[in-house]
């Protein structure tokens, strides 16, 4: 059966991941070594110890994600990091920058490396290559593949690959994406934040909702218009074809339909989106994909309408996963 | 097959406007003695739950009820309520939504984003300060009903009993999940 990796913000997020069915829970340290450094989110060194062992305990992983891009007067934070992760039982680090992979290759040769998707590894090359060079253990795919280009990566790749069934989507190339940054001066690839709340406004007016990043307007919402986070990349624009939403409406990925064909390309991990939600979120999607794992080991149906609450603009996408553009 | 996660659709209830305009008169010191007390409680309990706030630990919040004639003025640092008529001007930030979604969001049963997405909490002001406070909340795994009951000595155990039976009325038993 293929694992199921599951968010956590908190510790109280993590116990509900295990409670849910997690196979293994991915989280990071409370600072800028990983993509969802939100304020009040996140793990102390000691709280990353006791969640390890707990998980250990009760018989499921956790991987650290210390995935952002170290900055060169810096470096030592990210190393510290890694040091600190591995000195806590960790079962696999998911990193994305080579110069921090050969630091943990040679540092802690035995420790599990994973290839974080800010890494963009989207070709056997390029996954060859951490292979190789690093001994890394598996790759999480970039959101930009069709199915059967999974499959084909995984056919010709030495590494296990993971792919995302959840949650909030990014239509860019990951850990490439330069948006928040022009708006805001921060980035979830130098500082771990994609549309730093610090930078967000919403003002109410008798229209609706309009929210700000960085100063900049970036949508109007009428009063019961469903709504997504208040990412550029989400956002609505007038050009000269006319106004609306042109890179990605606000929508959330949900693979529930194509996990069999996730299985036949020979996926070895599902990956849920979503360090920055609530437990809530967490039990309820953990459970819905561990419910929906038995069903395809069993044959059955699932329900794949009970998730919409938890979806940006209260719908949900393939992705790229059913390409229909090309 | 079912699927025991499902959610069902639709918002958690709201207060009759009958029952709100009744509650109108009610004087505030009493449920502020209360609900002062059981903030208090709840950070006796959980020493660390506002470290999660971090440079915001000094934000005044505000709180509204959305279905309700009063308000809540809420500080962590150090732990203080004041139950008001109207919000006070030169709040941090502000939060508006239902008394069910409010009280499911202390206790975690619901997710902010979620409801955020389906337009049922607003948020203005420091937007930093509230996904802070939130994530502390989040992470504290509150029982209200627990705190609150814990206030009134040997009579705890009926007035609990009081407070998840009116707990469950409100956001049902354990609200997104599965209201």
């Amino acid at each position: 059966m293929m694992e199921l990796i599951c968010p956590a913000g908190t510790p109280a997020a993590l116990r509900s991941a295990i409670d849910a069915g997690a196979d293994a829970i991915y989280c990071g340290f409370n600072d800028e070594t990983n993509a969802r450094n939100f304020p009040g989110l996140n793990f102390s060194r000691d709280e990353m110890r006791k969640s390890i062992a707990l998980a250990h305990g009760r018989g499921a992983r956790v991987l650290v994600a210390i995935n952002t891009f170290p900055r060169a007067s810096a470096v030592e934070l990210w190393h510290r990091a890694v040091d600190d992760a591995v000195s806590a039982g960790a079962d696999a680090l998911i990193l994305a920058d080579i110069g921090l992979m050969d630091y943990t290759a040679r540092r802690h040769p035995n420790q599990r490396l994973h290839v974080s998707v800010q890494a963009a590894a989207a070709n056997p090359d390029a996954i060859a290559f951490y292979a190789e060079t690093f001994g890394a253990k598996r790759v999480v795919l970039p959101r930009v593949l069709s199915v059967p280009e999974i499959a084909e990566i995984t056919r010709e790749s030495a590494c296990e690959t993971e792919v995302f069934v959840f949650g909030g989507l990014c239509v860019m190339a990951e850990g490439r994406c330069s948006l928040s940054s022009y708006a805001t001066g921060k980035s979830p690839n130098m500082q771990g934040v994609c549309s730093p709340p610090s930078h967000v406004t919403y003002e109410q007016t008798a229209d609706g909702t309009k929210s700000s990043l960085g100063g900049f307007a970036i949508n109007r919402f009428a009063v019961s218009e469903p709504a997504g986070y208040p990412t550029l990349c989400k956002g609505r624009f007038s050009t000269a074809q006319g106004a609306g939403y042109i890179f990605e409406d606000p929508v959330s990925l949900d693979a529930t339909t194509l996990l069999r064909g996730m299985r036949n390309a020979g996926v070895t991990a599902l990956k849920i989106e979503g360090r920055q939600r609530g437990r809530a979120y967490v039990e309820s999607v953990v459970r819905h994909f561990r419910h929906a794992l038995a069903a395809l080991e069993s044959g059955s149906e699932t329900d794949i309408a009970s998730l919409k609450p938890f979806t940006e603009g209260q719908a949900s996408t393939l992705g790229a996963y059913r390409k229909t553009w090309r | 097959m079912n699927d025991p996660s499902a959610a069902s659709p639709g918002p958690l209830p709201t207060i009759p406007p009958l029952v709100a305009l009744a509650m109108r008169p009610l004087p505030l010191l009493p449920l502020q003695l209360v609900l002062g007390g059981v903030l208090q409680r709840i950070h006796r309990r959980n020493p660390a739950l506002f470290d999660r706030l971090g440079p915001h630990a000094r934000a005044r919040f505000g709180i509204r009820p959305i279905d309700l004639p009063f308000a809540f003025v809420v500080e962590a640092t150090p732990p203080r309520l004041s139950v008001v008529r109207d919000l006070p001007p030169g709040l941090d930030a502000r939060i508006s939504a239902s008394f069910a979604n409010l009280l499911a969001l202390l206790e975690g049963r619901v997710d902010g984003d979620a409801l955020m997405f389906s337009r049922e909490l607003v948020i203005e002001g420091d937007v930093e300060a509230v996904l802070a406070l939130r994530n502390a909340i989040d992470d504290a795994q509150l029982d209200l009903a627990a705190e609150a009951s814990s206030l009134f000595g040997p009579l705890g155990v009926p007035v609990r009993r009081a407070f998840e039976a009116a707990r469950g009325h409100v956001i049902g038993s354990s609200g997104q999940a599965s209201s």
